[in-house]
């Protein structure tokens, strides 16, 4: 019998570069993983390379920056004075996305504190399910609700000849973009530790006072966080847009006058202009505008959310 | 301690029974907290004598699956009467829980948060609050370590300074009793040390009911012991008594280690 440890050594010899089947599946995975993780980066920084190649050649030779931002007036089609102002269409977007979020911050947050603070479990689950579904619904959908739903209400009970403008639209776009604040402000009220409302709980305040005394303050970050992607998805949205704002250019005076936002010029118009055209170049020229205001709205969201104060 | 005669139990409990769900924790506890004393509750883990103290200001109920028979009645009423209003009874009911839990606010707003929720309406001044901080961090001896940084947030206190401070918000309330939860189980020796003295000092002026299982802890901090086991007491006594010559069988066991 080999009895003896050295023997047992010799005969099976220690081969630490031995290489398995499973140091090759790990590196295979580890490529895939990192290639598909690098990916997302190249592909957001193409994008950006692309409008901005497409837009910047525009930006240099013909346009006037400050009459782009400053002017009202968006005639790009003019064959002898083509007009390039997109401030009608700022404001356009900026009332719909204002409105919709005077709409969706009620909503979201008392939804949120509602599913986070007061129900318990099936309901709790399924209103979870429920708000996940809502924010599932295509965009389009919601401006066909506003195209045909909402259009004559307005203009049945306000009495206005249209019914396609900022309130159409900011109204439509709340309820889009509350399914998503909701789920955000609900994790961020659900990151509170709950030893701080026992804690409150045991001093003799009330449900409403633990909420809004020691729930809020505490998960403020999280909260201001999910206002502001609210935010960015109300700015970015298109097509429920296009289809409810009546889309015509103006600076609106009243919640009653139709807009047209930065959004929907581009989709209404960018299939019938040609590559390369002047026309062309100031659609991707607010492409570009678009973009860094949406990477602005999320990066902020994302810092605030984490917890970095201003200043 | 100079108590009236029908005023002697500031915690009266009788026929107790708790279930958590399907799971019986307490059997038939029948009680007397005896008013401005320190009682210690002592017993191996699981022995219901956490839930004993969280039945008593009814913040076990927090976990919806509880389910209680018989009363606990604190200073002579019964906190299960259907028409209580929870407020009342934990403003007389102070609790300190086993991790320190200050709010997420500053020191002077923890100090202050309790005395705000029971005095709506009649809003105290700022000079009449920044009073009340004083005396209540005086009275758990933090006074001169926070006195400089009250605007800063009362998590950011050593573990020790934070369950100072959480006792220190219950005494604006002017609460009669104050129940602790194995208070100083998160805290090392020295800590341990600093806040058993200060439950010394508030001795007389409440009723304390004190959780937990560092049996030492029991005999030096407090004047009354109570021994449970498996949900059920098993003996209750002046704690000297108790611990040099236990009536029962089991619970010269536990105080000797053979188990628990």
């Amino acid at each position: 019998m080999a009895g003896s440890g050295k023997a047992i050594n010799a005969e099976s010899a220690v081969e630490f570069d031995r290489r398995n089947t499973d140091w090759y599946v790990d590196k295979a995975i580890q490529a895939i993983v990192f290639v598909g993780g690098i990916s997302t980066i190249i592909f957001v920084i193409g994008i950006f390379v692309f409008i901005t190649r497409e837009g910047l050649t525009f930006v240099f030779d013909t346009l006037d920056v400050k009459e782009f931002l400053t002017s009202e007036y968006w005639d790009p089609s003019d064959e002898d004075a083509p007009e390039y102002g997109i401030l009608a269409l700022i404001a356009g977007t900026a009332s719909v996305t204002g409105l919709a979020m005077v709409v969706a911050i009620p909503f979201s947050l008392g939804a949120a504190v509602f599913i986070g603070e007061f129900a318990t479990g099936k309901t709790r689950e399924f209103l979870k399910v429920l708000v996940e579904l809502l924010a599932a619904i295509p965009s389009v959908v919601w401006g066909f609700i506003g195209l045909s739903i909402m259009n004559p209400l307005i203009i049945e009970w306000f009495n206005v000849p249209v019914g396609l403008n900022v309130l159409n639209a900011g109204i439509i776009l709340g309820l889009m973009a509350a399914p998503i604040m909701t789920s955000i402000a609900e994790d961020a009220l659900k990151a509170v530790p709950d030893r701080y409302r026992e804690a409150a709980e045991a001093m003799g305040a009330t449900r409403w006072q633990v909420i809004y005394k020691v729930v809020l303050p505490a998960a403020k970050n999280g909260l201001l966080g999910a206002v502001l992607l609210g935010v960015g998805r109300a700015f970015g949205e298109t097509m429920a847009v296009l289809m409810a704002t009546g889309h015509s250019i103006n600076i609106p005076t009243s919640v009653f006058d139709s807009v047209r936002a930065l959004t929907a010029t581009i989709a209404a118009e960018l299939g019938e202009t040609a590559v390369g055209s002047d026309h062309y170049g100031a659609l991707f020229t607010i492409g570009i505008f678009l973009f860094l205001i949406t990477f602005i709205i999320n990066l902020l969201a994302d810092l605030v959310v984490r917890g970095v104060r201003k200043g | 301690m100079n108590t009236h005669a029908d005023q002697k139990h500031a915690i009266r409990t009788r026929g107790l029974n708790l279930w958590y769900g399907d799971f019986q924790a307490l059997f038939d506890v029948n009680l007397g907290i005896e008013r401005g004393l320190i009682t210690s509750m002592i017993g191996p883990s699981g022995c219901g004598k956490s839930t004993f103290l969280r039945s008593v200001n009814r913040i076990n109920e927090r976990l919806g699956y509880v389910r209680i028979e018989g009363r606990i009645d604190v200073l002579d009423q019964n906190v299960y009467d259907p028409t209580v209003e929870l407020v009342q009874v934990r403003k007389q009911v102070g609790m300190v829980f086993q991790r320190p839990n200050p709010l997420p606010i500053s020191i002077r707003d923890n100090v202050i948060f309790g005395h705000r929720v029971h005095n709506k309406g009649k809003k105290a001044s700022a000079a009449e609050e920044d009073e009340i901080v004083e005396q209540a961090l005086r009275q758990v001896l933090l006074w001169d370590k926070v006195k400089d940084r009250l605007k800063h947030k009362g998590t950011e206190l050593s573990l020790e300074e934070q369950q100072k401070l959480c006792i220190a918000r219950l005494l604006p309330v002017k609460p009669e009793v104050l129940l602790m939860d194995e208070p100083c189980s998160a805290l090392d020796p020295k800590g341990t040390e600093a806040v058993e003295e200060l439950i010394w000092e508030l001795k007389g002026k409440y009723t304390i009911l004190i959780v937990t299982h560092n049996m030492a802890q029991a005999r030096r901090a407090s004047e009354k012991c109570i021994f449970m086991l498996l949900g059920k007491v098993v003996e209750y006594g002046d704690t000297d008594a108790l611990f040099l010559t236990p009536k029962e069988s089991q619970t010269a066991d536990y105080i000797e280690g053979r188990y628990g």
